[in-house]
């Protein structure tokens, strides 16, 4: 099924511009798995309502890894609460868009369909395993709980398909500590057990929300590892969000990066390193503090996020741009393919910026 | 854990020995004669039965040889003799003793089922017409002292409408009443501090978790929410068990309910020592224990608590 990218402009607040882009399919050419398209989510709280997703598209396919980067507050992890429905609501509410998942637009679906497909087709994996795993009840239970609740299994079974999966992630002695709390783990033990707690029912997409933030580097390459290492086995499509580039490098097919609740660029892994179209992700790169350039003052982007109750008019990143131009204070840029200079494609390249020649190629 | 609840006990031991030791000096400072009341009136007074009197209860020894006595024969369970009906403090107090505690009973059922069910309710609707109201309600449910309510209560539905029996009794409709006015205080506290223990867990990350693995909306809520939100409250109720055991003073006063409270009360006024005594070992005691109870509760209800 392929689907013809739209280009509108709405006019008005100047920030529901919708810009099609990555639809594009897996690189079998089949449908994707999952397929994000103009997602709009606003919190509304007493007169104030804050916009914190403004226009989102992206897609995964089976087997495939984006990762989603973007500082707190760029809409990144709301967009994968929407995706799960497991938004705050009210105060949260999808505005406007479509997610379409196997195929059908899952927002059209009724709670009840939603709910079963959520830990059974699509699973999540939270920042913080000691605060998203429960305190007072086992790991074993809240791991068997997956199978009792989606499947009708027996306590007993139940817990033999725990011990099973802790054995899957690497967890050592599994059979005894199946009995154990959360706070008895070490932190990356305690990943571990979210991530198998995502992957019980072998769901077709797992969305990490900064899987390995909260962990030591060590632990977190290989929390990291283990977790792309299943992700092959099961051919599930992954979506990584993080903050940390260093992370997505490794394991990610695919980025978006997303600014105040929009995608400013879009590119497969290495060459977004390489070659940045996007102002934005251009300062994220060299931000990151380097060997070579000890003793020089670390680089940071300056100014703050956007607050998502007044997003400035244009680009929004406007602010913060040692680029911007009198049109970047006034339209919003669209989200377009980025070519060579020669016009040559650069297929899965995307950037939501006026100046996107000058950016990849000045 | 035995070897905790072992300590714990000798603890016990320790609490009630200081507790009664400074009751003791209190009642000695005290002025007026203990056994004045059944020597006759003031004027009848026979200096010779006084002193018959104090060499029976053993009054003429110091204030450290009685002590002695009295927690030589606590040891046995024997909390001495009072001096009214010159009968043992243990036969006087159990049939009071087990009357308060029905009243207890009764009171902390009430808690539970108002107090948690209110609070559940008003944190799931939060700011709603229900919530506000809760909020409003208990507010003023805390403030009226119970003396004041537990007599609105008998007025109105005792004497003007005539509901309830004025004196109690054993029947089931004599125990509403006074239940009510002990628990209510209670019941408030318990609905707020339900409130804002689930309105805490609602926003907790494992409650996000519990939803992205799909469970059905019931099981949030009894097996991640209620379990997480109703620990706290469980140890407050347990502390104020203690409390209501140890004596419901006011309310037993108004409502004329023979238990250990109104026993006190009626003790103080005839200097009736060995009464007062027995009430507040028997009261700290039962404090101690319950409390006891409850961190051995909290421990099993949540993993984290260990004992030590």
């Amino acid at each position: 099924m392929s689907r013809t990218p739209v280009t509108k402009h709405d006019e008005g607040d100047g920030m529901t511009s919708l810009e099609m882009a990555p639809t594009d399919a897996g690189a079998d050419g089949a449908a994707p798995l999952l397929e994000v398209r103009d997602l709009h989510v606003e919190f509304a709280v007493r007169d104030s309502v804050t916009k914190a997703v403004n226009g989102v598209n992206y897609s995964v396919s089976a087997g495939e890894t984006l990762a989603v980067l973007g500082e707190s507050g760029s809409g990144k992890s709301v967009t994968a609460q929407a995706i799960m429905g497991i938004l705050d609501s009210p105060p949260g509410r999808i505005a406007k868009g479509e997610i379409f998942f196997q195929g059908q637009d899952i927002l059209r679906l009724s709670e009840g369909e939603r709910r079963k497909l959520r830990g059974a087709k699509m699973a999540m994996i939270f920042q913080d395993a000691l605060s998203s795993l429960n305190p007072v009840l086992s790991v074993g239970f809240q791991l068997g709980e997956m199978f009792r609740v989606h499947q009708g299994m027996s306590r007993k079974d139940s817990k033999a398909k725990a011990i099973e999966l802790m054995d899957r992630v690497r967890i050592p002695a599994a059979a005894q500590r199946v009995g154990d709390y959360p706070h008895q783990f070490s932190g990356g033990m305690r990943q571990r057990i979210m991530i198998a707690m995502a992957l019980a029912l072998e769901p077709d997409l797992i969305i990490a929300d900064e899987p390995t933030t909260a962990l030591d580097v060590t632990v977190q390459a290989q929390v990291m590892d283990l977790l792309a290492e299943l992700q092959r086995e099961y051919n599930m499509g992954l979506i990584l969000i993080t903050h940390d580039l260093g992370v997505v490098a490794d394991v990610a097919d695919k980025i978006a990066v997303m600014y105040a609740g929009r995608i400013v660029e879009t590119a497969p892994v290495h060459e977004l390193y390489k070659r940045p179209a996007h102002p934005y992700t251009k300062g994220l790169l060299e931000s990151i503090p380097r060997l070579d350039h000890k003793g020089q003052e670390l680089y940071a982007i300056k100014g703050l996020p956007p607050n998502l109750q007044a997003i400035p008019p244009g680009c929004a990143f406007n602010p913060r741009c040692a680029m911007a131009q009198d049109v970047c204070r006034t339209d919003v840029p669209p989200l377009v393919p980025v070519t060579e200079l020669d016009g040559t494609e650069l297929p899965g390249r995307h950037s939501a910026c006026h100046f996107w020649k000058e950016t990849i190629h000045g | 854990m035995g070897r905790y609840v072992v300590r714990r006990l000798g603890q016990l031991v320790v609490v009630v020995l200081g507790a009664t030791m400074i009751l003791f000096a209190c009642l000695f400072v005290l002025p007026g004669d203990p056994v004045g009341q059944i020597a006759g009136s003031d004027k009848a007074r026979d200096p010779a039965v006084i002193e018959q009197l104090h060499k029976q209860y053993g009054l003429d020894k110091p204030l450290v040889v009685q002590y002695g006595t009295y927690v030589g024969k606590l040891v046995t369970g024997d909390l001495g003799t009072d001096y009214t009906q010159s009968r043992p403090v243990t036969e006087i107090l159990g049939p009071k003793l087990e009357n308060t505690a029905k009243l207890a009973v009764a009171a902390i059922i009430i808690d539970i089922v108002i107090g948690i069910s209110v609070g559940v309710l008003a944190a799931m609707r939060r700011y709603s017409i229900w919530d506000v109201s809760a909020t409003f309600i208990t507010t003023l449910a805390i403030g009226v002292p119970s003396i004041v309510l537990g007599m609105i209560m008998q007025r109105v539905f005792v004497i003007e409408l005539d509901w309830f029996p004025l004196i109690a009794g054993d029947s089931f409709e004599g125990i509403i009443l006074p239940a009510f006015t002990l628990a209510i205080i209670d019941a408030a506290l318990v609905a707020q501090l339900a409130r804002s223990t689930m309105l805490e867990v609602l926003r907790a990350d494992y409650v996000k978790t519990a939803v992205a693995k799909g469970l059905p909306r019931r099981t949030v809520l009894t097996r991640h929410i209620l379990r997480n939100s109703v620990i706290p409250v469980i140890t407050y109720l347990g502390i104020s068990f203690g409390g209501l055991l140890g004596g419901a003073i006011i309310t037993e006063t108004i409502f004329n309910w023979n238990g250990i409270g109104l026993a006190l009360i009626q003790a103080i006024q005839q200097n009736n020592n060995p009464i007062i005594v027995g009430v507040v070992t028997i009261g700290v005691a039962v404090f101690v224990v319950l409390n006891l109870v409850v961190d051995l509760l909290y421990a099993a209800l949540d993993p984290r608590i260990r004992l030590a």
